[in-house]
């Protein structure tokens, strides 16, 4: 969905500097995420062996290994597994680094090798009173929770738009449509970042037909319907070409990015705002019909934009976090009702009554998290 | 903003039409002149409040307004405890809205800026314009269609509350049939019902979920004597002897559910609403003959005479011969539905509709038939079974049908929807 639509939403908060000041000043001394310490963690396919699990409050540097034969996954989870930090797409061998700030309380770390299931788990116990947050820096901490995130998302989207856009010069059909969803649910559960630079959103997410008159027709949709219309993607090196080139320059602009509180708020809606008239509604990916992918990569964006609040809105209103917790919950379950594979099912499979669950499911999650702002402005 | 000022108010624009309106003025809340009407036997100006309490809902004997907004839900949680908090919340929000106010208790405009606003704002300025709210519960919301007893209300269903069953010629289409609840909006203006419907959708969000939902125009009976008899789609008076608010005997007999009838316990002082979407088949019909036209109808198209008589409000006489033949047609619609022939009569209060046209560049037009009864069987039903050979169905086709028990009217200002059946 190209950014004229989103965009406003997003700038617009902006201008709040006055609400949010505080905020920033307060980030260098408790929310910049300067790093204590390094723990080390080794992941196997049967074990996530994390160094020290009694920890002082603050932040913490974890250095994941991946020491076994699958591609893992490492999350550090609070309360009810409220994802604190993550990393994704660990391949054997490698290691990857990650920051968590960790205030009092029971956490837990989790390998997930495979990719899949509720990974093999291991108790974190952190004590102290220090790095206890004010009501403020829990929100400056909120921005930087984000951008950790958002960046956690560039990297493998760079590293599976690569792939693809290797597969489609390969002329490799087969593989590029495997590929294809695989590198845009992390564009999706990023989308309000990548959105507001609106010089390269329309060249890499524009539809046919959005285009200015005299503009060519660009990006993934472009390659989507070569793919899935055409079945010939011979001419379509160009359009790979730069592709790859916009992703490369957008992923880096995104990395960048620091989102304010209101802004998170308004992202975690314009996410849902996305699911609702964009893939609900088939539009998306009006070729392949991968709809189901964005759908789940923008509602785990918008559950992750609510999980940096979430320390900030667990004070001031429980009783809504409870609240969008079921509603995320519940449109998570009737997602996943359509699972197929490692994926999920085509749209051009989801029946009428399946539309209107989904659909109904993602209108009462968007009445509660559009309440989210207003708590945070008001604070 | 004090919740108590109508949205005309709000932006300064009290003019005559609704000055009875706030008798009470800023500080009572009390809406004086609305209240003091007795809905069955005055009639408000168009742009004055129903009263929303009373022995039966509003929107039923209350002069039928211009316009509707009705729609129908399923209940999407099963959780009893969110149903009823939710329909306490509609019923709040709708006796504000009765009144002319916002839904909200801050407003469209006077909320946090950062905050969605509590009312949808399309309403500022308008008068309450006759608003009712009629609220329904469907056979579906007491056994669920695999059995279920979700809200724990099996054993309370009244045993007229089941589905219709199938006439020659039915053509429903499950998606716009049926629903677990309905709210019947009319209103004088078509920007309030609608308002109205929208609000209480969004109040419904992860509790209800909007089945089908019909706009209707142009009131297509009468329900009391004040009242001008509206022509339907086909051009012909509807309603000429249909049920009036001022014939308390015949509502008691016909309409109202009496102590001792099933259900009573809950719905004594309710009636069933049966709705049907009746698509007319506009370019035949007008392409009959005017002949044709009456001798289908059974009426004159002009003064609505029954056919053989001179004026609207003739009787209709099914044994006067003319030429020595029934002066009306024994297949006419006047004839097999009146209350000789049917030995029943059912309060009707449908709207004409025209959703557009049907993609064969026809109207996709017809009547939005509602009709309030004691007991379907013995009211719609028994109607419609009369109507196997009615000359008029060659012209129509029912593509919807639902039917709903509405309970009583709200008692005072503290009184919720569903209490009789729930509290």
């Amino acid at each position: 969905m190209p950014v004229r639509d989103r965009r406003p939403a997003l700038l617009a908060v902006l201008t709040l500097a006055a609400l949010t000041t505080a905020a920033c000043a307060s980030k260098d001394e408790n929310g910049g995420g300067k790093a204590t310490d390094l723990i080390a963690v080794k992941a196997t396919d049967e074990a996530c062996d994390v160094a020290t699990t009694d920890l002082k409050a603050g932040t913490h540097h974890f250095e994941v290994t991946n020491k076994g034969s699958k591609v893992t996954e490492f999350y550090v989870y609070g309360e009810g597994d409220t994802v604190i930090a993550e990393v994704e797409n660990i391949a054997p061998g490698l290691s990857r680094e990650i920051l968590a700030e960790l205030p009092a309380g029971d956490y837990e770390a989790a390998c997930k090798p495979g990719m899949a299931g509720d990974g093999i788990r291991q108790k974190l116990t952190v004590t102290g009173t220090s790095a206890a947050l004010s009501q403020d820096s829990a929100l400056a901490k909120a921005g930087a929770d984000y951008q950790a995130y958002v960046q956690s998302e560039t990297a493998p989207f760079l590293a599976q738009t690569t792939a693809f856009v290797a597969a489609v010069k390969a002329g490799d059909i087969a593989g590029a449509k495997v590929l294809y969803p695989a590198a845009r649910i992390h564009w999706e559960r990023i989308e309000p970042v990548a959105e507001s630079f609106g010089d390269l959103d329309p060249l890499i997410d524009g539809r046919e037909g959005d285009q200015e008159p005299g503009q060519d027709f660009t990006g993934f949709h472009r390659i989507e319907k070569a793919l899935w219309v055409a079945g010939d993607v011979s001419d379509m090196g160009p359009y790979a070409d730069q592709l790859l080139a916009n992703v490369q320059q957008i992923v880096q602009r995104a990395n960048e990015v620091t989102l304010e509180p209101l802004q998170l708020a308004n992202g975690a809606k314009a996410l849902l705002d996305e699911i609702a008239t964009g893939k609900i509604t088939g539009e998306e990916e009006r070729y392949s019909h991968t709809d189901l992918w964005d759908f789940a990569g923008n509602l785990e964006g918008s559950r992750k934009a609510i999980d940096t609040l979430r320390p900030f809105l667990g004070k001031f209103d429980a009783k809504l976090v409870a609240e969008i917790d079921q509603r995320f919950a519940a449109t998570q379950a009737e997602l996943d009702t359509h699972r197929s594979g490692d994926g999920w099912v085509t749209y051009d499979q989801l029946d009428q009554a399946s539309l209107h669950a989904l659909s109904d499911s993602i209108t009462a999650l968007t009445e509660s998290v559009s309440k989210v702002a207003a708590v945070v402005a008001g604070r | 903003m004090n919740e108590h000022l109508s949205r005309r108010r709000l932006l300064g624009m009290v003019g005559a039409g609704t000055a009875g309106v706030l008798a009470a003025g800023a500080a009572g809340g009390v809406i004086g002149h609305a209240v003091a009407l007795d809905p069955a036997t005055s009639r408000p100006a168009a742009d004055d409040a129903v009263p929303f309490t009373g022995r039966h809902q509003a929107g039923i004997v209350t002069p039928a307004q211009d316009r509707l907004h009705f729609v129908a839900f399923d209940v999407t949680t099963d959780n009893r405890d969110e149903l009823v908090a939710m329909l306490k919340t509609w019923t709040e929000v709708a006796r504000r809205m009765a009144a002319g106010r916002d839904a909200g208790p801050i407003g469209a405009v006077d909320g946090n800026q950062y905050a969605p606003p509590d009312d949808t704002g399309e309403a500022i300025g308008l008068p309450p314009s006759g608003l009712t709210l009629t609220i329904g519960f469907g056979p579906s919301l007491f056994t669920t269609a695999d059995g279920g007893d979700r809200f724990r209300l099996a054993a309370r269903r009244p045993a007229p509350l089941v589905d219709l069953p199938a006439f020659p010629g039915d053509q429903l289409q499950p998606a716009r049939s049926g629903g677990d609840l309905c709210i019947q909006a009319c209103a004088n203006d078509p920007q309030v019902a609608v308002h109205a419907v929208r609000n209480l959708v969004r109040l419904g969000v992860g509790v209800v979920s909007v089945r089908w939902s019909q706009l209707g125009f142009g009131r297509t009976s009468s329900t009391s004597t004040g009242q001008a008899t509206p022509r339907n789609l086909f051009g012909f008076k509807d309603g000429t002897n249909n049920l009036k608010a001022e014939n308390d005997a015949a509502l008691d007999r016909f309409v109202w559910v009496a102590e001792g009838d099933s259900g009573s316990d809950w719905l004594a002082g309710g009636s069933y609403l049966v709705a049907r979407r009746i698509r007319m088949l506009v370019e035949p019909w007008d392409t009959a003959t005017l002949d044709e036209q009456q001798r289908t109808i059974g009426r004159t198209k002009g003064a609505g005479a029954p056919l053989g008589q001179h004026a609207e409000f003739d009787p209709v006489d099914v044994a006067k011969q003319v030429d020595g033949r029934p002066a009306i047609p024994p297949t006419s619609h006047v004839f097999l539905a009146n209350p000789a022939n049917a030995k029943t009569a059912i309060l009707r209060r449908g709207y004409s509709f025209v959703d557009g046209s049907d993609g064969l560049g026809r109207l996709d037009a017809g009547l939005f038939f509602i009709a309030y009864q004691r007991n379907p069987e013995t009211g719609f039903v028994q109607v419609q079974r009369n109507l196997r050979m009615d000359a008029m169905n060659e012209y129509i086709r029912h593509t919807s049908s639902a039917v709903f028990a509405c309970p009583p009217g709200l008692r005072d200002g503290h009184d919720w929807w569903g209490r009789t059946l729930f509290g």
